[in-house]
């Protein structure tokens, strides 16, 4: 029977690549699927391409690529990567650049027409309201602020670019599974109406998405996380798709984590809203009678994907500045650690008020004690801490206060309760982004994807 | 007897826009029963009433013994809006794994 392997890439903008190594040179991995975009990493590198036009992409594509392709021509390994960001052209370009310096030979592709906020004025006039999809309200209450929107596409476009005979296919915003279903879809030849078939696709695309996540990492449990095998080689999920549509999940040979019914389930949920609704651009998934076969050694055979016609609308994830972040910390030792870090908070609310100055929110977390468990904290041994951080941060609308607010905290040292712990620099004003997901209709997204190819 | 989830279960959250979710595991079928029957979305609106301030959704996936957990409007608009140390929520599902439930003392992996 045919199969195809694809092997985990990065799971986010600024992971490691030594796993993705492990798989081409030790996995039998036929495609390498990278996921450097995270919902709001558009965010950053918007801002980097607002201090420099040819930027824009995630910058560790290139050096992932500087370190791999050498092994992974060898072996034909393909590599599609989301790394083009908002600028999958100037993402070829430099990888472009840098292979003909090595005299590297290599068939590029970029996959764009993802970016819509250029496109509002046109869309608004075709019909689309682009109303926020959670809650209803109108684009133009945030639509000056927006920074950038992108559609998340499916995997059409990537197939288009293998057809053509890529190596590398780089792409701006797309579903994060479709970097696997592609290649899927392009080597067992499944058709674009086999629901079921594209759902068990889907399903691997998603449980390769997260990386380690998906063997062994982040592995949530009260001590079984201590049993998942040498964290520092924790190999990367590698999926065998068979076309038949089932999936057998291993990892390279040598490498830490662990694959099994209960490290995949977990990332089976992760980030998933309606389980029996999962919506893609090329299908939507129903888990519910998803079946994980646990065959041992780090070997879990998957089937039984439900697949439901693809939706009308794709989504779009705008970013839009909502107002500035200042923050302040400062750590008091044992004894009576917490209360002290109590008495800093008070009296920093005190100079807020004092200052008159126009805040929005507050938030006072106290490090070692609450600020991961928020209220679920146990408050038993609260007043016995060895040491505490007060954590304090606010919105504001004005870039000067939320400056001027973390440099209230120095002054604790000398003038504050006693055994104050070091204080590491002053933080300064960080922009908040609040997050618009809307739909639009396919076609008018569609229409306009553009696949292109270039020959190193 | 009252017994905290980390004593039978395991979890994991994420974060979707201005969503927290978590993914909560049974570790046998007897063990996922009781989840079934206890886990449900007024207790689970209870236990996160702090940072939840919207609609609790919960799926049950007896294929996988999980729940799936969707906490609405919980992540102050968002993580890149969020004041919060744990701005994308990884923590939730420790959270989860504090409440309390009803369970027979004679479930399989139950922790000492």
């Amino acid at each position: 029977m045919k199969s195809v392997r694809i092997g985990a890439g990065l799971g986010f903008y600024g992971d490691s690549w030594r796993a993705v190594r492990a798989s081409i040179e030790r996995g039998g991995v036929h495609y390498i699927a990278s996921d450097h975009l995270s919902e709001l990493t558009l965010a950053i590198l918007q801002k980097d391409r607002q201090k420099d036009a040819d930027a824009g992409y995630a910058r560790d594509g290139l050096p992932m690529l500087m370190e791999l392709w050498p092994l992974a021509a060898k072996r034909g390994v393909k590599f599609i990567l989301n790394a083009g960001g908002l600028n999958p052209e100037g993402a070829r370009a430099a990888i472009a650049r840098a292979f003909r310096d090595q005299g590297w030979k290599a068939t590029l592709a970029t996959v764009s027409g993802d970016a819509m906020l250029e496109r509002f004025d046109e869309l608004g006039a075709a019909g689309e309201a682009l109303a926020h999809m959670d809650t209803g309200a109108a684009l133009d209450t945030v639509r000056s602020r927006m920074l950038f929107a992108n559609a998340y596409l499916g995997a059409q476009p990537i197939v288009r670019a293998l057809e053509q005979g890529a190596d590398i296919v780089l792409t701006g915003r797309v579903a994060d599974a479709a970097l696997s279903l592609a290649p899927i879809v392009h080597e067992l030849g499944w058709k674009w109406d086999d629901w079921n078939r594209l759902a068990l696709g889907l399903t691997v695309g998603h449980l390769l998405e997260c990386s380690g996540q998906g063997a062994g990492g982040n592995f949530g449990s009260a001590a079984e996380w201590a049993e998942i095998p040498d964290y520092a080689h924790l190999g990367y999920p590698i999926a065998e798709v068979n076309a038949d549509g089932s999936a057998l999940f291993a990892k390279a040979p040598g490498t830490g984590g662990r694959i099994s019914f209960d490290t995949l389930r977990q990332q089976l949920l992760y980030e998933v809203h309606n389980p029996h609704a999962y919506v893609s651009p090329d299908v939507v998934l129903d888990m519910g009678a998803l079946k994980l076969d646990d065959r041992g050694n780090d070997q879990v055979k998957v089937t039984g994907a439900a697949g439901a016609p693809r939706p009308a609308q794709l989504k779009i994830v705008g970013g839009y500045h909502d107002g500035w972040m200042g923050t302040g910390m400062i750590g008091f030792s044992w004894p009576q650690a917490y209360a002290k870090c109590a008495k800093a908070a008070e009296t920093i609310r005190t100079l807020v008020a004092e200052r008159g100055w126009q805040i929005e929110d507050m938030n006072v977390e106290y490090i070692g004690y609450d600020s991961l468990l928020g209220a679920n904290a146990d408050p038993t041994y609260r007043d016995q801490l060895n040491e505490c951080f007060l954590r304090m941060t606010l919105r504001t609308q004005d870039r000067k206060v939320a400056d001027a607010y973390g440099r209230l905290f120095p002054w604790l040292g000398l003038s504050g309760p006693p055994y104050v712990g070091s204080m590491k620099g002053v933080q300064g004003a960080k922009e908040l982004l609040g997050i618009w997901p809307t739909l639009v209709q396919r076609e008018r997204v569609e229409s306009k994807v553009n696949v292109a190819v270039e020959k190193v | 007897m009252r017994v905290p989830l980390w004593k039978i279960a395991h979890a994991r959250s994420g974060d979707k826009a201005d969503r927290a979710d978590i993914g909560l595991f049974a570790w046998d079928a007897p063990t996922y029963a009781v989840l079934k029957r206890e886990v449900t979305s007024a207790r689970l609106k209870d236990h996160f009433k702090a940072m939840c301030e919207g609609p609790v959704e919960l799926w049950p996936l007896d294929n996988l013994l999980a729940l799936k957990i969707v906490l609405n409007r919980a992540l102050q608009g968002g993580a890149a809006r969020s004041l919060r140390m744990d701005n994308l929520g990884k923590a939730v599902a420790a959270q989860l794994l504090r409440m309390e439930i009803e369970a027979p003392a004679d479930l399989p992996r139950l922790k000492k």
